[in-house]
């Protein structure tokens, strides 16, 4: 009975939810109150199967529909679920192993760069023969590529380095994320690998292979409206892979060896745990998904350059990690879409918010303080510049009040019975 | 041949000599005991078998097999566990989770079949599942499984670490002051229980204790250290009659001996 009533509201509440967002496309409001239907449905107290069909009609169903409406919708769909991946996959390093790394964006970058090369007419450059860019469907075959490339970086640095303790181990990645970004900044001379700051650009999207079925059920989309749901689903599908991926190592013998080591290094090898290795699988696990994610990000960009991959990119994953709760992957994802959002569209939305005030001229009048004409706003005073600042108080908030995150991983969350 | 043989093992702690060419033999079906005043070596030792340190000189052989250089998973995997002094539970993990890490090189840990979530992997899962309840059952545990390690009393915490070590099916079994801060109604029964061990759980048992009621009650061998040396070894009658052990541990009388 109970559920049946939780089932109806959830499913109302969707149902609201998506017309408010028909009827105000341009309403940042209607579209939050529609993404926190996801934390309503994880959070509800109903079956698991229940759970993830609902959130399955929120995400392949309702989620595209609300995008045709309002582009801008898809996209901040697509960057939280590419948020997400990257969150996921330190997660697994910070919040699983133990081991803290301050430059993960390097592995993404690695993956980005890798397919931005060959993507694109840039490794014409170093290759003769002129067979560059390679044809869309290689963006698949890069997909895996970028992954295997990240996890043998990851292994590379990880053997040097993870006899390495605690802060001597964030140091050294702070400083191979720095590498890795003057690298790309600099590897135009003597021979043209990266094309330094001016980045690299056109970079080949992935293949519309379904074009023929599409055709044969008449219909003849633009690519343009295409892409950005082609994109998106590849991202959800790619999210999904992973979550599955660490769901099922989470609660086997190598998601409590990683426990373990992050608990107490020396009782983990005591308890015959062969920690190296573990470390070692761990960090380049995360290394994988961050550079398949990069891929992906390359392809749905068209352009990137050595700007997207900096420090303080590295510094926003870890705090969706610590804000959502380390170790725990609902936390993570949880903490990657809050900070998207409030990145791209509540301090957005506040912005255009005050613009709209400044020029509409209206003149506040409050009792005792005076009046205030709303145009003498300062153009400092704009929130989307504040991120950062936004961005340090609520994770200063966090340490005093949850400092274990938002959703804190759960005892018993690593049992099997959790299985995807 | 000896299950473990310690030969002349020393360590050295840049000027300080904590152990000097050790020699100690445990074997099988035995309780040993390893006792000495506080900074004997006696935990230095015990590092040195479990592979934390490695010895400066000497050698370790387990069943005759050389532990020298190996990994300290390697010799849990060889087939000695131990427990520790200040304990080190996996605090934010479950009861039966730190149980299961135990078993870690006993397991089905293939990656591919943990991602295809393979029918031998959800097998070898649930028969180490029954295997752990089953070893919290015999240190009394049973029914704690979902509680954190972290938020056990401190007697269980200790009953815990033996199950956790236990788990590794070690053939010697290692216990560093396992009733440190028990009060002897507790220690009793953990004596009843390590008797209960042996020959069933580990083919032998090496303890450092300070408890004397423990060690004298269930020790076949008796090792004392003293500041990194080996100065008695015997049976508990043996041992507590040695003059050296006796000055160990109360110190020489103002008018006795030669000072």
């Amino acid at each position: 009975m109970r559920t049946s009533i939780y089932g109806l509201g959830l499913i109302l509440y969707l149902g609201l939810t998506s017309l408010l967002v028909l009827y105000f496309p341009q309403s940042v409001l209607a579209f939050l109150l529609f993404e926190a239907s996801l934390l309503f449905i994880y959070s509800a107290p109903l079956p698991r199967g229940t759970r993830l069909a609902l959130a399955a009609v929120a995400l392949v169903v309702l989620m595209p529909l609300l995008g045709m409406i309002n582009g801008y919708y898809l996209e901040i769909a697509t960057q939280i679920g590419i948020f997400v991946a990257l969150a996921l996959g330190l997660n697994i390093v910070v919040g699983f192993a133990g081991l803290l790394n301050l430059g993960f964006v390097a592995f993404y970058a690695i993956g980005a760069y890798l397919w931005a090369i060959f993507g694109s007419t840039q490794a014409n450059q170093f290759i003769a023969g002129n067979l560059f860019p390679l044809a869309p469907s290689w963006f698949f075959v890069f997909l895996v590529l970028g992954a295997l490339a990240g996890a043998l970086t990851g292994l590379l640095l990880g053997l040097p380095l993870l006899r390495l303790r605690g802060d001597y181990l964030a140091i050294v990645t702070l400083g191979f994320a720095e590498v890795i970004r003057a690298l790309a900044n600099n590897l135009d001379r003597p021979i043209n690998f990266t094309n330094g700051p001016r980045g690299i650009t056109p970079i080949q999207k992935p293949p519309l292979f379904f074009q023929p079925l599409l055709e044969w059920m008449g219909l003849r989309p633009e690519p343009a409206a295409l892409y950005p749901l082609y994109f998106y689903f590849l991202v959800l599908l790619l999210v999904v892979l992973i979550i599955i991926v660490i769901r099922r190592l989470e609660g086997s013998p190598v998601g409590r060896a990683w426990k373990a080591i992050r608990e107490d290094e020396v009782a983990a090898a005591a308890m015959g745990i062969p920690v190296v290795r573990m470390k070692l699988l761990a960090f380049a696990l995360g290394a994988s998904f961050a550079s398949a994610m990069g891929v992906l990000f390359a392809a749905k960009q068209v352009f990137i350059n050595p700007e997207s991959f900096t420090f303080m990119e590295s510094i926003g994953v870890l705090a969706m990690v610590i804000l959502g709760g380390m170790g725990s992957t609902a936390g993570a994802i949880l903490g990657a879409t809050v900070v998207t959002i409030l990145n791209l569209q509540l301090l957005k939305g506040l912005s255009l918010w005050l613009n709209g005030l400044r020029q509409s001229g209206i003149i506040l009048t409050l009792p005792l303080l005076g009046s205030y004409d709303l145009s003498q706003l300062p153009a400092q005073f704009e929130p989307a510049k504040y991120e950062r600042l936004v961005f340090g108080l609520i994770l200063i908030v966090m340490v005093i009040f949850r400092p274990r995150g938002i959703l804190s991983p759960g005892r018993g969350g690593g049992r099997s019975d959790g299985a995807a | 041949m000896a299950l473990l043989e310690v030969r002349d093992a020393s360590k050295r702690f840049g000027g300080l000599l904590a152990l000097q060419r050790v020699s100690l033999n445990v074997e099988e079906g035995m309780i040993a005991s390893l006792i000495g005043p506080n900074g004997a070596g006696k935990t230095t030792l015990f590092h040195i078998l479990s592979g934390i340190y490695r010895a400066d000189e000497g050698e370790v052989r387990f069943r005759g097999r050389s532990l020298n250089g190996l990994r300290p998973d390697q010799i849990t995997a060889a087939g000695i566990g131990r427990t520790f002094q200040n304990i080190r539970l996996f605090a934010h993990m479950t009861v039966l989770e730190n149980v299961l890490v135990g078993m870690h090189c006993r397991v089905n840990r293939s990656l591919l079949d943990i991602l295809l979530r393979a029918r031998r992997f959800r097998r070898d899962e649930k028969e180490a599942e029954r295997r752990a309840e089953d070893l919290l059952r015999l240190v009394g545990l049973q029914g704690r499984e979902e509680e954190w390690a972290g938020h056990l009393p401190y007697g269980d915490q200790r009953r815990l670490e033996i199950a956790r070590a236990l788990a590794s099916r070690p053939q010697l079994l290692l216990l560093d002051e396992p009733t440190a801060g028990m009060n002897p109604q507790e220690a009793r029964s953990l004596m009843g229980l390590l008797q209960r061990l042996m020959g069933e759980f580990v083919q032998a048992l090496l303890l450092v204790e300070h408890n004397m009621r423990v060690v004298m009650g269930i020790s076949d061998q008796v090792t004392v250290l003293d500041y990194g040396e080996k100065i008695a070894e015997g049976s508990p009658v043996e041992v507590r009659g040695n003059p050296r052990v006796i000055e160990a541990y109360l110190g020489r009388g103002k008018w006795g001996g030669d000072a």
